[in-house]
């Protein structure tokens, strides 16, 4: 079974791939092209590609390291069994913990949100857990850090935490708020 | 080399170290899964740095902060937080996409509301979060995420 999904996580990540070098081949076809037809634009297109090309590929092998490690050291069925059962401040806080340490697409963290809603978990602590995932990673801010300045990293970081904390529990209001009105229909 | 990068990869070499003395075979396997990440993400790479060359070079600064800069307002945010939504790239991806937009006259609102966006909202995931979590749930979560990242970029924008 696990196999089965392993092999069926490869197929998707080769059709990703085809996806991706199809693209790729389009526009460097485009950049060729405009490039021809504006000879004097050639320096500064080529200039700013290789100074960006140079700033990524001097934290990306690193950056993949720390999410490998991550993937390997964190498994999701750890992470799954704090949050399940904590609540409170320290709910909160390992939601985004939690949330920040592992990686893997947001498509990961939806059945480990669905696993956790049934064992009963907060409604609240599962959103901050999503949105940390999709947007509080250490190694995504440490991306953040290199191209936007420490400013920008960390004012975003602060901010998004403060709303995210915020919206969580919105969501579980407007959730309960529903199911009351919804009754027996909708707790089916 | 800044750095930023230095450390990056200070952190990045001292957490294999340790992982590599707790647990060799572990720490080999999280090694193999970052290599293919990271072949897996190239295509995506050159994309992006030849989208940002072209931009930089053929697109002049003022066209771009007519529409995202700081005299746009709001209707310039609500429409790269509209893109960030609907768009599909790696997060990591976003930031020099985002550097690069900021290079080129658009304001930090703009810059902020594009990258939080794209990494909360997931247009192209939202069937499947549909599927996992119900209509409700992920409804409200990309709504409302779509409203607080508005709100973010604006207080960003007012204070940087």
């Amino acid at each position: 079974m696990k196999n089965q999904l392993k092999q069926k996580d490869e197929r998707k990540a080769k059709k990703g791939m085809v996806r991706d070098l199809i693209i790729l081949g389009i526009i460097l076809a485009v950049m060729v092209v405009l490039l021809i037809e504006f000879p004097d634009k050639r320096e500064p297109v080529i200039d700013t590609s290789w100074d960006f090309f140079l700033e990524m590929i001097m934290i990306l092998p690193a950056v993949m390291v720390l999410l490998g490690l991550f993937a390997v050291f964190v498994p999701n069925e750890t992470v799954v069994r704090y949050l399940g059962k904590t609540s409170g401040l320290k709910g909160i806080f390992l939601a985004i913990l939690l949330g920040a340490l592992p990686t893997g697409p947001l498509y990961v963290a939806f059945p480990m949100a669905a696993v956790l809603l049934k064992k009963g978990a907060r409604i609240s602590n599962i959103i901050i857990f999503l949105s940390a995932w999709a947007c509080i990673k250490i190694p995504q801010e440490m991306v953040e850090l290199q191209f936007l300045g420490i400013e920008f990293m960390v004012m975003r970081l602060i901010l998004t935490v403060i709303f995210v904390v915020i919206m969580g529990f919105i969501i579980e209001w407007i959730m309960k708020l529903d199911d009351e009105k919804g009754g027996v229909k909708n707790a089916v | 080399m800044n750095v930023t990068a230095i450390v990056i990869n200070a952190v990045a070499i001292f957490s294999f170290l340790i992982a590599f003395l707790k647990d060799r075979e572990k720490a080999k396997k999280s090694l193999k899964i970052a290599g293919k990440s990271f072949i897996r993400m190239l295509p995506m790479v050159f994309i992006i740095i030849i989208i940002i060359g072209l931009l930089l070079g053929f697109v002049p600064p003022e066209e771009i902060s007519k529409f995202i800069g700081d005299q746009s307002g709001i209707v310039g945010v609500l429409i790269i937080g509209v893109a960030g939504a609907l768009m599909h790239i790696p997060a990591l991806l976003a930031f020099p996409l985002g550097a690069s937009l900021l290079e080129s006259g658009a304001s930090v609102t703009a810059v902020a509301a594009f990258i939080t966006t794209l990494t909360m909202i997931g247009m192209v995931t939202l069937p499947l979060e549909i599927k996992e979590l119900g209509k409700r749930m992920a409804l409200l979560r990309n709504g409302i995420s779509f409203v607080i990242a508005i709100i973010i970029a604006l207080i960003m924008g007012a204070i940087l």
